[in-house]
């Protein structure tokens, strides 16, 4: 998921070129206060007419106690957004309210349920409230981290190995898995160090994670590399889905592979594995099929 | 020593025979940095000569002070490959009576062999020279002061003009060897404070590009080469030094290295990153015409691998020897390529003329693979157009483009088409890539052209190819 300020038009107009999987257009943080609403028109105007082809649209909006909260969910809904990301999400409460303020705007257009939402939990009270935010709504898609107001809100700093992330980390992905939905883990800032990049990235996807937030589209190379199986864990996922097929003709329910019986994490693992190869096109979908 | 030619300029210039209406010419190894070319009309102006033609390599922003003496009448006609700052502005205005003519740097060397282009008198800057003339674009002594590399392009004014003047910071000893320029066509040796700027004729290290587009074009065009047909062991390649070319070059060694891969000779304009490969032995060989930035400079200098050709060896045309002939796969950018791949390279999408020709005909015509590097949108301006604003390089000669929207082969070349599809490329119509364009920024408005012809854009073979109209704001 690539952050693009939304008051960038030149970045806007051509984010998806590079190929990210999921584009967010910030009227949060990125954008100052003269310009809110500015952005918000910008966002608009964008979402209306850009081809940002098969690219997931998530748009961070101001929190809805703020003066632009509302608007910004007015117009980017009335745009046909994807997902709207809730910045600083801290109580399953809150999710709800932003899903009344979506849902009247959908009425309003008569598109209900379309849109999607995605909560970045950004505290200490977000993180224990994980599970509920993520079971907060139908509508809520994933959870994400933000770093920066985390490790502010536990009175430390972020260092390089991660340390003060580590059970926010892991409490965002059990609570995503366990509402099942996807987790993103937060941005990484320093684009002239790709190596700790692409070590963090390596840390994130051993935690569970579904994906990472970047900031520039130099960081996609590295996310892809990470997150695309090899084609050793291709060739295994493979041979499982094989014996599968061949069990369920079989009508076995046992399914085995070089004599080994194989358990259901196994199988689901092998499946999540050609899910990803897919996604990243090392592998083509018919093929799967 | 005896029989030096060392003179002042003034006395060089009174021996030379020069007249009012003769032609002066100059070459632009030292690019942003060249004083040679003002210091000579300065000093012609001032001896009062009238009505001067003007033939130079190519000319860049560092040469306003021109205007004035366009201005004054002590220049009344200008060649060159290219034009660009306050000159470029002026000319595109209006300012000069005849228009430019625009030559590639083949084309240039033709017309000079032919005799198409007749020099009086050439004013050669060199880093060192002796007393005899004996020159190169850069010094073996401990007084070097300035240093260019090849001096390709000053080759066929120092062997075909009547007259020639070499204009030197640092006088050797004799002999100068090796030397680029012979003592044997030189008639006067002038020595200044300084020929150029060196900080502005050649940047230092390798800098590679940030950006993300230039990286994904790079990226592309790389695809595009490995994948052609063309990619194979003794291919010989040319790369421009925009940032999306030079960051080509990091892919396709990369591609080398895990194929086993290396290339016969890289031609052109050198750069560091060419260097870098021959000294890695990836490429066998670097003939070059314009030594880019410090490293190559250096490397020709003390490398006999790395050989410098003229303008006429390197890509004329009509010179059954030169080196564009033997040249697989070029890398060349554009400002603006149409949807019959026809591209401009010269004047901007405002109408005022920016650029230079260089060697993109010369190379797109006679190499096997001509590869167009060109984002589909600079900001506002759409670069895929129904009509390019001039034509530079007729799209006969361009084989690929390549955009951040997909890629465009020429119908020509069906087979490339398809090989580049078996490999999964984004293969796109360049009309489609026209209307991608048009679909983000919409129909931009005819320019305010008047009816005075500007410039005269000549191609390679000495036909005339395009005019270029003064823009009326």
């Amino acid at each position: 998921m690539m952050f693009v300020p939304g008051n960038n038009p030149g970045m806007m107009a051509d984010a998806h070129i590079y190929g990210p999987d999921s584009i967010m257009l910030d009227l949060e943080d990125s954008v100052t206060m003269a310009e809110k609403d500015a952005a918000r028109l910008l966002v608009y105007n964008a979402l209306k007419t850009i081809d940002y082809g098969s690219t997931e649209m998530v748009v961070r909006i101001n929190p809805l106690n703020t003066p632009y909260g509302k608007k910004d969910v007015e117009a980017v809904v009335k745009a046909g957004v994807d997902v709207i990301r809730m910045p600083k999400t801290e109580t399953a409460d809150e999710v709800r309210e932003l899903e009344a303020e979506i849902l009247k705007v959908e009425t309003e257009i008569g598109r209900v349920g379309e849109t999607r939402i995605m909560a970045a939990i950004e505290s200490a009270l977000g993180i224990v409230n994980a599970y509920e935010i993520a079971t907060s709504s139908k509508r809520m898609m994933g959870i994400a981290l933000g770093a920066e107001d985390y490790s502010a809100n536990l009175k430390t700093n972020r260092t390089p190995g991660g340390a003060e992330l580590l059970l926010a980390r892991e409490q965002i992905v059990v609570a995503a898995r366990a509402a099942g939905i996807s987790c993103f883990d937060t941005v990484y800032s320093n684009l002239d160090d790709m190596e700790t990049f692409r070590k963090e990235v390596e840390l994130i996807k051993t935690l569970g994670f579904d994906g990472k937030s970047i900031i520039n589209p130099r960081q996609i190379e590295v996310v892809n590399s990470v997150f695309t199986p090899t084609e050793k864990e291709i060739t295994k996922a493979r041979a499982v889905v094989a014996a599968i097929k061949e069990a369920q003709a079989k009508g076995s329910g046992v399914i085995s592979l070089n004599g080994k019986m194989v358990d259901r994490p196994v199988v689901l693992r092998a499946e999540r594995t050609i899910a990803l190869a897919v996604a990243a096109g090392v592998i083509d979908k018919e093929e799967v099929l | 020593m005896r029989n030096s030619k060392v003179v002042s300029l003034e006395e060089a210039v009174k021996r030379s025979g020069l007249k009012d209406g003769m032609t002066i010419s100059f070459h632009h190894h030292f690019r942003g940095g060249d004083k040679v070319v003002n210091l000579v009309v300065d000093k012609l102006a001032q001896m009062g000569f009238k009505d001067l033609k003007l033939a130079a390599s190519s000319l860049s922003d560092v040469h306003k002070p021109l205007i004035e003496h366009i201005k004054n009448g002590v220049i009344s006609g200008i060649s060159t490959s290219g034009l660009r700052g306050d000159l470029a502005d002026a000319i595109s205005h209006g300012l000069m009576k005849e228009p430019v003519v625009f030559r590639s740097h083949g084309g240039r060397g033709s017309a000079i062999a032919k005799g198409e282009l007749k020099i009086d008198v050439a004013f050669l800057g060199a880093s060192s020279a002796d007393e005899l003339g004996n020159a190169c674009g850069y010094s073996r002594s401990e007084n070097a002061k300035s240093i260019c590399g090849s001096l390709g392009y000053a080759l066929p004014d120092a062997r075909y003009a009547k007259h020639v003047v070499v204009i030197t910071d640092d006088l050797v000893a004799y002999p100068n060897m090796p030397m680029s320029i012979s003592a044997a066509d030189v008639e006067s040796v002038v020595v200044v404070d300084s020929v150029g700027d060196s900080s502005k004729i050649s940047s230092g290290a390798i800098r590679d590009s940030k950006n993300p587009r230039d990286i994904l074009l790079a990226k592309q065009a790389a695809k595009v080469i490995i994948n052609s047909g063309y990619f194979k062991d003794g291919f010989s390649i040319q790369t421009g030094t925009g940032g999306a070319s030079l960051a080509a070059v990091k892919y396709i060694r990369e591609e080398m290295l895990s194929r086993g891969i290396k290339a016969s000779f890289a031609l052109g304009g050198i750069t560091a990153h060419m260097v870098k490969l021959h000294e890695e032995g990836l490429i066998g060989k670097l003939i070059d015409v314009q030594s880019f930035d410090k490293v190559a400079a250096e490397s020709i200098k003390d490398d006999p691998m790395h050989q410098e050709v003229s303008a006429v060896e390197y890509a004329s045309g009509e010179h059954p020897g030169s080196a564009t002939h033997a040249l697989d796969i070029v890398i060349l950018s554009a400002l603006e390529v149409d949807t019959d791949f026809n591209v401009n390279v010269l004047v901007g999408s405002d109408g005022i003329i920016r650029g230079a020709i260089g060697g993109h005909q010369d190379t797109a015509a006679d190499s096997a693979l001509s590869i167009i590097v060109c984002p589909l949108l600079r900001g506002r301006i759409p670069c895929v157009v129904p009509h390019v604003t001039t034509l530079i390089t007729p799209g006969k000669s361009v084989d690929v483009v390549v955009t951040e929207y997909g890629i465009a082969v020429n119908p020509a070349r069906p087979e490339i088409a398809e090989k580049l599809k078996e490999a999964g490329l984004n293969i796109v119509d360049i009309k489609d890539l026209a209307a991608k364009a048009k679909s983000i920024i919409g129909t931009p408005d005819p320019l305010p052209f008047g009816d005075k012809v500007v410039g005269i854009v000549m191609n390679r073979d000495g036909s005339v190819l395009d005019k270029i109209y003064n823009i009326l704001q």
